[in-house]
Formats: C-alpha cells, sequence, structure tokens
C-alpha cells in the first residue's frame, strides 16, 4: 500500500492523522469540497472533522461506467472484477454533510446517525481513497 | 391582464424504441398529430418553441413540417426542456402577440443510465473516477434517508412500480405494456439500495407536441381546449439536496418542487385538494413518493397508507402517472415533461380510454396537475382545468 498515491493529492491532508479538505467561506459556512479556479478565491482551506454521523447510504453493486477507475476498469479487466462497494453521506457536525465511500460495514449494519470516522483505504493499482468506517472498526489505515 | 391561453391540440409518438425514426422524426409525427387533433394545418401555426437533450435542434423540423418562416425557437433546458418550451409557447400567446403556438419535445437516448462527466458540472474528476456520480446512486440515497425518517417501506416502493406497470399496459402510448407482479418487482436485481432493476424508469425515446391557442382564437375554431390555469418554473433554493452534490449543506433547505408546486397553486387560485388526476416525476418509485409530499398531496410518511389502500390508482381518490409515467414510458428527456401535460389533456377531455379516470363525480377529471424536476434541481408545474 505504501506505493500507492492519494487519487487526488488536495483531497485530504498529509498529516499523520489526515483530514478531508474542505473550504470555508467569507460567510463562515463550509463546503466540501474545497472549490475550484476563481470560485476558490476567499475560501480558506479548512481540515474537516474526522468524525461524523451516517446521514443516508446506498451500495453499488455493478460496475459504473467511465470516468471509474476502480477495479473492474483496468487492463484486461471486466465486470467481474468489479468489487461492490457501499457509499453514503456523512454529517459532520457542525460542518457539512460529505459523500463517501462506507468501508468496515455490511448494508445490514448501517443505520440513520451510525459514528463513523474518516479514513484512507486502497482504491486500485495505483491510488488510494478517501472512507468512512463505523468507529471502532480496523477498516483501512488512519494514515 | 394577460390572455387565458388553453391546449387545443396534442400529439404524441409513442415511448419506448423506434429503430427506423430519428428522434426529431418522431417530434414531427406527434407536430402532425396535434395539428391533426387541432384541425388545424402547419401554416397555421405562428411561432414555435421545442427542443431536446440528445436527439438535435427542433427548428430543423420546418425541413419536413414546411418553410412557412415562423420563429422558431430551440429550447435546451435539460430535464425541464419540455416544460420550458411550454411556458415559453404560453406566454407567447398571454402577452397577445400570437394566437397560435406550438411546443413540443423529442428525444433518442442510447441503452443504459446517463453518462455524466464531472467537468460538465463543476466537479472534480474524482468525483467520478472514485464511482460516485452516477445519478441512480443520488435517487437511492434521497429515498433511503427519506424511509428511515418517515417510515416507508420496501413494499410501498413496490406497489408504485406495480402501479406504473398496471397502467402502462392499457396505454397505447406507453414503453412497458406488461404487468409485473409484485414479488418480481422486490426481488429483481439491486441497482442501488433499496431501488431494484423495476423501480427505475431507463433513458428512452419519443415525441410530444401540443398546440396552444388563445381564448378568442379556440372560440373562433370551435376546438376542443383544455385551459392552462397555471404553469410554474423554479430552479433549486439555497441548501437544497440535489444530484452530484459531493458536499451538502447541514442547514435544511427548501426544494424547487415545493416552490413551483406552492406558487402554481397560489396562481390557479386552487389547493391539492382540488386535484382530479397528477403526473409526477417518478425517476424512481422513491421520487413518486416522496413528490406526493413535496407537491402537497399528502404529509411526509402517510405515502405508506396511500399506496396500501391504491389511492393513487386509477380508480383511487387521486390517480397519480396514470400513464405508467417515466417507469413505464422510459425518460426521453427534452419529451417526458410533455408527456405529462399530453397525459392530463387526454383525461381532462374523456380520451383517456382504458385508463380513462372517472373523476370526483363520474364525470371525468376537472383539474389535472403535472410535475417534472431534472438535474440539476429545477421543478416544473403546470396546472390544467376543464
Amino acid at each position: 500500500m505504501s506505493a500507492l498515491t492519494p487519487i487526488d493529492p488536495a483531497l485530504w491532508s498529509a498529516d499523520d492523522q489526515p483530514h478531508l479538505m474542505g473550504g470555508k467561506l467569507p460567510s463562515g459556512e463550509i463546503v466540501f469540497p474545497m472549490p475550484m479556479g476563481d470560485a476558490a478565491r476567499d475560501v480558506e482551506p479548512y481540515k474537516l472533522s474526522r468524525h461524523g454521523k451516517l446521514w443516508s447510504w446506498t451500495t453499488q453493486g455493478f460496475l459504473p461506467k467511465e470516468p471509474y477507475e476502480g477495479p473492474g476498469t483496468g487492463e484486461g479487466e471486466g465486470p467481474p472484477d468489479f468489487e461492490p462497494f457501499l457509499l453514503g453521506y456523512v454529517e459532520l457536525p457542525g460542518e457539512v454533510i460529505v459523500e463517501s465511500r462506507i468501508v468496515g460495514a455490511k448494508l445490514e449494519d448501517l443505520s440513520l446517525g451510525l459514528p463513523v470516522e474518516f479514513c484512507i483505504v486502497p482504491f486500485n493499482s495505483q491510488h488510494t481513497t478517501y472512507a468512512f468506517r463505523p468507529t471502532g472498526t480496523a477498516e483501512g489505515s488512519d494514515a | 391582464m394577460s390572455e387565458n391561453v388553453y391546449i387545443i391540440g396534442a400529439g404524441i409518438h409513442p415511448f419506448g424504441r423506434t429503430e427506423e425514426r430519428s428522434g426529431r422524426e418522431q417530434g414531427v409525427y406527434a407536430v402532425r398529430q396535434a395539428l391533426a387533433d387541432a384541425g388545424l394545418e402547419w401554416p397555421d401555426i405562428e411561432t414555435a418553441y421545442g427542443g431536446s437533450a440528445a436527439a438535435g435542434s427542433a427548428d430543423i423540423m420546418v425541413n419536413e413540417l414546411g418553410l412557412t418562416s415562423l420563429p422558431f425557437t430551440n429550447v435546451a433546458n435539460g430535464c425541464a426542456t419540455g416544460g420550458s418550451a411550454l411556458a415559453s409557447a404560453q406566454q407567447a400567446i398571454a402577452s397577445g402577440m400570437y394566437d397560435l403556438a406550438l411546443a413540443v419535445g423529442f428525444d433518442k437516448h442510447p441503452r443504459g443510465a446517463f453518462n455524466a462527466k464531472p467537468a460538465e458540472y463543476g466537479l472534480p474528476e474524482w468525483y467520478g473516477q472514485t464511482g460516485m456520480m452516477l445519478t441512480t446512486q443520488f435517487f437511492a440515497l434521497k429515498i433511503q434517508r427519506y424511509m428511515q425518517q418517515h417510515g416507508i417501506s420496501r413494499k410501498t416502493l413496490g406497489l408504485v412500480a406495480q402501479k406504473a406497470f398496471q397502467n402502462g399496459a392499457v396505454t397505447p402510448h406507453a414503453w412497458r405494456r406488461s404487468e409485473i407482479d409484485l414479488e418480481t418487482i422486490l426481488n429483481a436485481p439491486m441497482i442501488n439500495d433499496p431501488l431494484t432493476k423495476y423501480m427505475f424508469c431507463a433513458p428512452a425515446e419519443g415525441g410530444v407536441a401540443l398546440i396552444l391557442a388563445s381564448e378568442k382564437k379556440m372560440k373562433e375554431l370551435g376546438a376542443d381546449g383544455v385551459k392552462i390555469a397555471n404553469i410554474s418554473v423554479k430552479t433549486r433554493p439555497p441548501n437544497s439536496f440535489e444530484v452530484f452534490q459531493a458536499g451538502v449543506s447541514i442547514e435544511e433547505g427548501g426544494k424547487p418542487t415545493v416552490l413551483a408546486s406552492q406558487a402554481a397553486f397560489e396562481k390557479a387560485g386552487i389547493g391539492p385538494e382540488d386535484v382530479h388526476v397528477a403526473q409526477l416525476q417518478d425517476t424512481e418509485s422513491g421520487a413518486e413518493i416522496m413528490h406526493m409530499a413535496e407537491n402537497g398531496f399528502c404529509n411526509d410518511g402517510e405515502q405508506e397508507e396511500w399506496l396500501a389502500n391504491g389511492w393513487t390508482a386509477r380508480n383511487g381518490k387521486l390517480p397519480v402517472n396514470t400513464d405508467g409515467g417515466c417507469l413505464a414510458c422510459g425518460e426521453p428527456v427534452g419529451a417526458s415533461g410533455l408527456r405529462q401535460v399530453y397525459e392530463n389533456v387526454e383525461q381532462l377531455r374523456g380520451r383517456g380510454g382504458e385508463r380513462q379516470v372517472a373523476g370526483p363525480d363520474g364525470k371525468g377529471p376537472k383539474v389535472g396537475y403535472s410535475h417534472v424536476y431534472g438535474a440539476p434541481g429545477l421543478s416544473a408545474v403546470a396546472i390544467l382545468e376543464r
């Protein structure tokens, strides 16, 4: 896993305990992701909380079309190589609700308000991505 | 004071898959049918508005329909293309500038779910690369939360789809013409939990044309018209929850459907209890359920009782999606919103055939309501009166 690089270098902080990067608007409102280009003017990068509560969730059981780059899209790969995943929205209290992969859980484990924490997980043969896992489970890494 | 506007002609090309006709040819087919319905010829039409999302410009239709030099405005407004064309045609007549106008929408999409590119929506590439930019996920995420908060069951999602296919089976312009039983719907392959394959509509093909007239012109022609009581189009307010959002505000925001619905009811001077037949955006089963409440027809959570009692069936107290909606007709984006209005025109004129609803006094419905919703968060509501 040490050879894997982030899917986007600006998506989370490089700290030992990484944080997803949002933005703080002049109004004080916290947004995710950090805006790009002209829209980023006057927006301060903001380290989002590593802990939140599950706001909604669903399954992804079939291979998405491009621009998806996960397992099943590599050279010589196809739908049989696809790895189904869970995703959802996580409410970071007082900040913003972020869309994320959910790891370390089965569909039937998920419920509204379930405490979850930020982690980094392997994504494909080259990159890592971010996810949230139920608090106290082992999946993914903290760094 | 603006003029009253009436729909005096309605035409449709059957939805689904038609290999031998382009999207625009399906639009032309619908226009010819609408003209015949109104007892008019193409040169009678004074102005036209139309469009498609993926099948080219509407104004090219004059090649087939006739070079009458009329002003023909192309409309490109995503899921609201048809609704915007109708609103524009209505305004053209309400202003007093024209007496006869055409609104037309058509489309032809490739098979499979719509394919979106992050940059076109102002989103970073990782959002698509990591598999989170799928419209079907958004609908699942929205209804999943709603079900938890308001006690909606999976069975109720299935009942919405079952009703759609029951209605589609008796609708000549529908794509899915066979009933599907509840067990099959609930046990079908899962697209995004809790929504199975039969709970989603599919991109499709089709065309719809409506001919609008001033009151003076309608009387002069002796035409069979249905009055447009109001059309309201609204885009999303701050902090709303829409498709393709990597981040959502923690402040609960407004909803474009609620805004469009409230505006339409207020301007039409009626309330939800006065509606006799409704066509509500049903991209998937959950959307119909949530839109019943967002449009003011019931409170959050009451849909469980409504569906269990069949209150939205053709013989229920408020028939919803009487032609099978998007679930049975598919969704050609440019034509879909106009299909809903077409269906209400047919119902209000008593031309619904096997799917005709009785109305409160058994003499047919007098008020029809239609609602279209689409990316990136907009709604159009049209209320028709007989």
